[in-house]
C-alpha cells in the first residue's frame, strides 16, 4: 500500500483516546506530541503521517483535503455545518453533552433570552427549531461566568460532569445533543484512496465495537 | 463583524469572492475558452448566450430553494418587479430550449459565462464562477447519458486534467426506496442530508425510529456503504435484489449506462457510489461527477434532469453537465500560454519595408509592438522576447 494518508487529530483528550484506535489498525505515531514541537507526526507507517491542529480546525483541514481523515467532535461538526465531509463513523469518545444551563432561579418569561455560548450555530438551530428568538452572546471560553455576571441569562456548553456548573451556581436545563467524536473523511480521499481509506475506516469501527463490548 | 468604513487605502479592494483576471492567467483563460468552445462545436453543442439578468420567477422557477438564497436581487426601475442576477445557467437554457426553439429533434446547446452567488463556494471561495457546460434535449436514452458525460470527460482532458475520478450513482434508485418505505418529505429529507454525509451512525439511528419493515430498513442503510469500483454494481445487485421494480429499473439503467460508458471510453475507470446524490431536487436519473486529488468538492457534475422542462410548458428529456472554468484552470496540468513579442521600432510611415513586415508577421500570427519613444521600463515588461533590426540594410527579427 503505497498511499499517503494524513490524519489530523486535536490536542489532549481526543488524542489520547484515538490511540489505542489507530493502534488497533496498526498505526502507531513515533513521536510524542507532548514532547515534540513538530506539528507533522510520523508514524510506523512512511506513508501515514498524523497533524496535530485546533479541535475546531480539523474539519476544515478535511474538508479542503489539508488532511484525508480525521477526528472531531460532533460539537465542532455540527458548528461546522455543511455536507462538505464524510462522517462514518461514531468513535463513542470523548463523549458529554450539549447542554442549555443557567442558574436554578433563572428568569423564563416572555423577555427575550440572551445566550451566551462557543456554539452559535448550534444554539441559534436549536432556538429556531423551537420558534423561538434568541440573542446569541459569542465567547470563546469560561462560558459560565456569563449567567453570574450579568452578561447572559442562560449558557450553551458540552458538560461532562457537570461540575463546573454546579460549582457556579447553574443547573443543566436542556439536553441538545449528545457528543461524540466521530471519524470523518475528505470526499475525494474517500474515492480517490479509497482502498486505504475503506480498510481503515474498518479496523477502526471493529477496534471502537471490541472497546463498546468490554464496556457491557 | 462587518467592518463598513472604507479608508484612502482600501477603496480598492474588491468584495469578498469576486475576482479580476490579470493578463497572462486572462490570455490563458480565453484561449482554453476557445479550444472548449470548439470542442463542443465539433460535437454539434451550438452556442447560447443566456441574458444576465432576468426576473426573478423565471429564473428561479422549477428549481430548488438552494438557487433561491444563492441569486443576488434587485428591482427593475421600469416595472418594479425583482430582477434576479443568475446563479445558475441551467434553468435559463433550460427555457431557451423549451420555449425559444421548439424544435422537435434533439436539441444540443452550451453555453459559457459569469454567474454570481450570494454563498462563496468551492476551495476558491468564489463568487463569481466562470460556469461552463453542455446540455442535450429531447432524448431520454441511455445513448444521450453517455454522450454527454463522454464530452464532460473530453472537456477535463482539453483543460489539461487527464486522471480525473468520475463517480456514478443515480437519483431513482434512493427515490424508490424511500417511496416504497412510505417516508414523507422531511424524514426522506433528513435521511438525504446524513447519506450525503455518509453519517451511518446516524442514518441507522434515524431508520430506527421510522415505521418500515426490516427488509426496507436493511436497503436503505446499505446506500452508504455501496461506493467504490465495479463491484459495486455486483454488490448492489445482490443486496437490492428483492427491492421493488422502480428500484431494481433505476439500477439496471445504471448498469447499462455503465456498460456503454465502458465501451466508449475504456481508458477511464468508472466509480461508483449509490448514496452521492448531487442536485436530487431536480435530477431524474444518472448523476455524476468528476473529482481531483486534494480537492474536497466536485470539479464538474451532470446528469439527468426530465422535468425541468415541464414547468417551462414542455416537457423534454434532459441531459447535461456543468463546471467553474476558474476552477479547473487552478487544477490544470497544462502549463500557461507563453506570451512572446516582437518589438519593432517605433512606426513613423516612412519605411514601407518595416510596415510589410510588421504585417506579414501580425498576419502569421506573433504580436508585433511599436516602440514608443521616450517611454521608459524594460521591454521584457511587455513580453518581448525578439525585436525587429535593420542588418545589411534589410529589417529582421532578432532574439534578445
Amino acid at each position: 500500500m503505497n498511499t499517503t494518508l494524513t490524519i489530523a487529530l486535536s490536542k489532549g483528550r481526543i488524542f489520547k483516546e484515538t490511540l489505542p484506535l489507530l493502534a488497533h489498525a496498526g498505526i502507531v505515531p513515533v513521536d510524542d506530541p507532548d514532547t515534540s514541537r513538530k506539528l507533522i507526526l510520523d508514524t510506523n507507517h512512511p506513508e501515514i503521517k498524523l497533524v496535530i491542529i485546533r479541535a475546531s480546525d480539523v474539519p476544515t483541514y478535511v474538508e479542503y483535503g489539508a488532511a484525508d481523515v480525521g477526528v472531531a467532535g460532533k460539537d465542532v461538526l455540527m458548528e461546522h455545518g455543511g455536507d462538505g465531509l464524510y462522517e462514518p463513523l461514531d468513535l463513542k469518545i470523548a463523549r458529554c453533552r450539549l447542554m442549555l444551563a443557567g442558574p436554578a432561579s433563572g428568569k423564563n418569561g416572555e423577555a427575550r433570552m440572551r445566550i451566551a455560548t462557543k456554539y452559535v450555530a448550534s444554539t441559534r438551530r436549536y432556538f429556531a427549531a423551537q420558534g423561538k428568538q434568541v440573542e446569541i452572546i459569542k465567547l470563546y471560553g469560561s462560558m459560565e461566568l456569563a449567567p453570574l455576571v450579568g452578561l447572559a441569562d442562560r449558557i450553551v456548553d458540552v458538560v461532562d460532569t457537570g461540575n463546573t456548573l454546579r460549582a457556579n451556581g447553574l443547573e443543566p436545563l436542556e439536553h441538545i445533543a449528545d457528543i461524540s467524536s466521530r471519524l470523518i473523511v475528505n470526499k475525494a480521499s474517500m474515492k480517490m484512496k479509497h482502498a486505504a481509506v475503506k480498510t481503515l475506516i474498518e479496523r477502526i469501527g471493529e477496534a471502537v465495537a471490541a472497546k463498546e463490548k468490554t464496556k457491557v | 463583524m462587518i467592518d463598513r468604513s472604507f479608508s484612502e487605502k482600501d477603496r480598492w479592494l474588491l468584495p469578498e469572492g469576486i475576482e479580476e483576471v490579470l493578463p497572462q492567467q486572462a490570455e490563458h483563460l480565453e484561449r482554453l475558452r476557445r479550444d472548449l468552445l470548439d470542442l463542443f462545436h465539433g460535437w454539434g453543442y451550438e452556442l447560447v448566450i443566456p441574458p444576465l439578468i432576468e426576473y426573478l420567477e423565471s429564473l428561479l422557477i422549477g428549481t430548488g430553494d438552494d438557487l433561491d438564497v444563492q441569486t443576488f436581487k434587485l428591482i427593475d426601475q421600469l416595472t418594479g418587479r425583482l430582477m434576479g442576477v443568475r446563479a445558475d445557467m441551467t434553468p435559463q437554457v433550460a427555457r431557451i430550449d423549451a420555449h425559444r426553439l421548439k424544435r422537435e429533434a434533439p436539441t444540443r446547446l452550451c453555453y459559457i459565462d459569469t454567474v454570481l452567488r450570494t454563498y462563496p463556494s468551492g476551495f476558491t471561495r468564489s463568487r463569481s464562477p466562470l460556469q461552463i457546460g453542455a446540455e442535450l434535449y429531447g432524448h431520454a436514452g441511455i445513448e444521450s447519458d453517455v454522450e454527454v458525460l463522454h464530452l464532460m470527460v473530453e472537456m477535463l482532458a482539453a483543460t489539461g486534467i487527464e486522471q480525473a475520478h468520475i463517480d456514478l450513482g443515480h437519483v431513482g434508485i434512493f427515490r424508490a426506496l424511500t417511496h416504497d418505505a412510505g417516508l414523507e418529505r422531511e424524514q426522506e429529507m433528513a435521511l438525504f442530508n446524513a447519506l450525503q454525509r455518509k453519517a451511518k451512525p446516524e442514518i441507522e439511528e434515524l431508520l430506527a425510529q421510522l415505521a418500515m419493515s426490516q427488509e426496507q430498513r436493511r436497503r436503505l442503510t446499505c446506500l452508504v456503504d455501496l461506493n467504490g469500483g465495479e463491484e459495486v454494481l455486483v454488490e448492489a445487485s445482490a443486496v437490492l435484489s428483492t427491492a421493488g421494480g422502480r428500484t431494481l429499473a433505476a439500477l439496471d439503467n445504471l448498469r447499462q449506462i455503465a456498460a456503454l460508458a465502458r465501451r466508449r471510453m475504456p481508458s477511464v475507470p468508472l466509480h461508483f457510489d449509490l448514496a452521492e446524490l448531487r442536485g436530487y431536487h431536480y435530477q431524474t436519473g444518472l448523476v455524476y461527477a468528476a473529482f481531483v486529488p486534494g480537492h474536497g468538492q466536485e470539479i464538474a457534475r451532470g446528469g439527468r434532469y426530465d422535468d425541468i422542462g415541464k414547468v417551462f410548458g414542455r416537457a423534454r428529456p434532459a441531459t447535461g453537465f456543468s463546471a467553474d472554468l476558474n476552477t479547473l484552470i487552478s487544477l490544470s496540468a497544462a502549463t500557461p500560454y507563453q506570451v512572446r513579442a516582437i518589438l519593432a521600432p517605433d512606426d513613423n510611415a516612412d519605411d514601407q519595408n518595416l510596415q510589410a513586415l510588421v504585417r506579414e508577421l501580425r498576419q502569421r500570427g506573433e504580436r508585433v509592438i511599436h516602440a514608443l519613444p521616450g517611454a521608459g521600463g524594460d521591454i521584457r515588461e511587455m513580453g518581448c522576447d525578439r525585436t525587429l533590426e535593420r542588418r545589411e540594410g534589410k529589417w529582421t527579427v532578432v532574439s534578445l
